[in-house]
């Protein structure tokens, strides 16, 4: 095993995979929240109502969500296969990966969003539904600004947990960082690309972690 | 103004069930300060929340304003809502809102205009004494300045009813005092109808025309504050009562004070202008009787002044006879103890 060598590194490709990585996440973080946001108001509400069906709603669409949530990611790249190539056209590449990265994150997120709603004090929701106002406007006006702090820290857990996706992915060829620390490390042996691969990866979350911690601290008035 | 009729709540079904209410009626007047008291655990709050269907009875019916709350439709419900404010002990205000916006959200629930809410807002502020404090979030304001916000919010809607859920149980005596004077003014202010529940006696004493007394989720007796105060009648309105005015003890001391002549012990209660007049010395100057005050108190029940004395009488039985009705004449209450 000799020292390393940085001089014969292709910093084109790097770039290619940075780029890739941000992809991925940029698209599949916008579709997890789209998704996941609703879904988690609907899990959110469904767990208090007083009506029997809508509690039954509750329980298939938890059971759902804790299927989906306890799928390991790898397998649901393979499973999802027909359908991604239903959705996106390909099952491979920057584009292939987005599809089963939104389906792994989006009920994990959910999830999230449930936990935070949850914490909302009854007493100012009840205040709010004593002023008149509709589950929608109390959606809107209070249980959303009430769980801000609480919904960015969950959107910060997500992501973070999208980039170890996206990393993952790279297994299948997925492309962007982690494809490349595996197609060079792993496969090649040459250990220079996945260090570096391994460094932007770190740095990548510590970056998201502290936006995510500022944005945290910014809204929080407790 | 609110009618309530035979109102049931009971929570959880089978074994599990616990009756808060049972069969309640209560009716209060349009303008006045209602006060509802009772220990914890009788039903108060199950009680003030049925009044705007926060909690939804069994059975009975929830008359607000001329209108069966119970018989409505969701949307029709929150359109009567919006005429019943309320305010909580732990003030229930958005944390994530400042003190102007948490005043506003009332008003933007009903799309009021900006430049509407921003007069409205601001003739709050100033009624609550709160100005300076307009840009601050809830937890940079003490306890009092919160109730302060929470009754300007409660008032943004105009209504004609305020509903207060032991809204100055968190609070220390002298604050405790103020928001009792600002719900004494805005209540005088705007002709708006108070319902307060409470467990402390002197929050009734201080600003309540009419008072419940509420246990196990019924009314066990009711009247005007200086009705049930001065005569209480049944055991749980005398043992919320004896801390404001203890005369067990005195009585059974003054009842072993062994005398050569007879002697009487009895409370005598003076009301309104009377609290202040000579009426008692007078009196027995002329019947020749000598007395000994063992205890006495004045104070005013809302703007009623009133005194309570007990008085252990001494002298000729027939004078002390004469001395009774005499007083009684005069209009003061008399009650022969022993
Ligand atoms: N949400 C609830 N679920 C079950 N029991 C309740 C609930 N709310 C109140 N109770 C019960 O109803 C009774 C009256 O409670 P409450 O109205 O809160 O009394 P108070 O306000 O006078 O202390 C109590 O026995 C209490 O345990
Ligand atoms: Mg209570």
């Amino acid at each position: 095993m000799g020292g390393l060598d940085f001089s014969l590194i292709d910093w084109k490709e790097i770039a290619t995979a940075i780029l890739d990585t941000l992809k991925m996440l940029g698209a599949s973080a916008i579709f997890t929240f789209i998704l996941g946001l609703p879904l988690g108001i609907i899990l959110y509400l469904a767990s208090r109502s007083s009506s029997r069906r809508v509690n039954s709603v509750y329980v298939v669409l938890s059971f759902v969500v804790n299927i989906l949530r306890s799928v390991p990611f790898i397998i649901l790249i393979v499973a999802m296969i027909p359908i991604t190539r239903e959705i996106v056209g390909v099952s491979f590449g920057v584009l292939g990966t987005i599809p089963p990265l939104v389906v792994g994150a989006a009920p994990f997120f959910a999830r999230l969003v449930e936990t935070s709603l949850s914490e909302v004090d009854r007493g100012v929701i009840e205040a709010a539904e004593g002023m008149g106002a509709s589950t929608q406007q109390i959606i809107l006006r209070v249980l959303l600004p009430e769980a801000r702090p609480g919904l960015f820290a969950a959107m910060t857990i997500t992501i973070i947990t999208l980039v170890s996706y996206t990393a993952m992915s790279g297994q299948v060829g997925g492309g962007g960082l982690g494809d490349l620390a595996i197609r060079y490390g792993y496969f090649r042996y040459e250990k220079e690309v996945m260090i570096i691969a391994v460094v932007l990866i770190v740095i990548l979350v510590q970056f998201l972690q502290m936006a995510g911690d500022r944005l945290v601290r910014h809204f929080t008035r407790k | 103004m609110i009618e309530l009729k035979q109102l049931t709540k009971n929570y959880g079904k089978g074994t599990h069930m616990t009756t808060a209410l049972s069969g309640l009626n209560l009716s209060v007047e349009k303008g006045e300060i209602f006060g509802v008291i009772g220990h914890s655990g009788a039903g108060k709050s199950t009680l003030i929340r049925c009044i705007n269907l926060l909690e939804r009875p069994t059975s009975g019916e929830v008359w607000v304003g001329g209108v069966d709350l119970t018989s409505l439709s969701t949307k029709s419900l929150q359109a009567e809502r919006r005429k019943i404010g309320m305010i909580f002990q732990h003030f229930n205000l958005l944390s994530s809102a400042t003190v102007y916006d948490n005043i506003a959200f009332p008003l933007r629930l009903i799309h009021t205009s900006k430049s509407d809410i921003e007069q409205k807002v601001n003739e709050l502020l100033a009624l609550v004494g709160l100005e300076e404090h307009s840009d601050k979030y809830p937890a940079q304001l003490s306890g009092g300045q919160k109730q302060r916000v929470g009754i300007a919010r409660a008032l943004a809607s105009e209504p004609e009813v305020l509903l207060c859920d032991e809204a100055t149980s968190a609070l220390d005596p002298q604050t405790t005092d103020s928001i009792l004077k600002l719900l004494l003014d805005i209540n005088k202010r705007f002709e708006l109808t108070i319902v307060l529940i409470t467990h402390e006696m002197h929050v009734i004493q201080r600003i309540c025309d009419r008072v419940a007394v509420i246990h196990a989720g019924g009314i066990v007796e009711h009247g005007a504050v200086t009705d049930v105060f001065l005569k209480p009648k049944h055991p749980v309105t005398r043992d919320f009562i004896r801390g404001e005015l203890d005369n067990s003890e005195i009585i059974r001391e003054a009842m072993n004070v062994s005398s050569p002549i007879s002697s009487r012990v009895m409370k005598v209660t003076f009301l309104g202008s009377k609290t202040y007049e000579s009426i008692l010395s007078k009196i027995v100057r002329e019947t020749g009787v000598d007395f000994a005050i063992l205890q006495g108190t004045i104070s005013t029940i809302k703007d009623t002044p009133y005194g309570q004395l007990i008085v252990r009488f001494e002298g000729n039985p027939d004078d002390i006879v004469i001395t009774k009705d005499r007083l009684i004449q005069q209009g003061l209450e008399v009650e022969v103890m022993g």
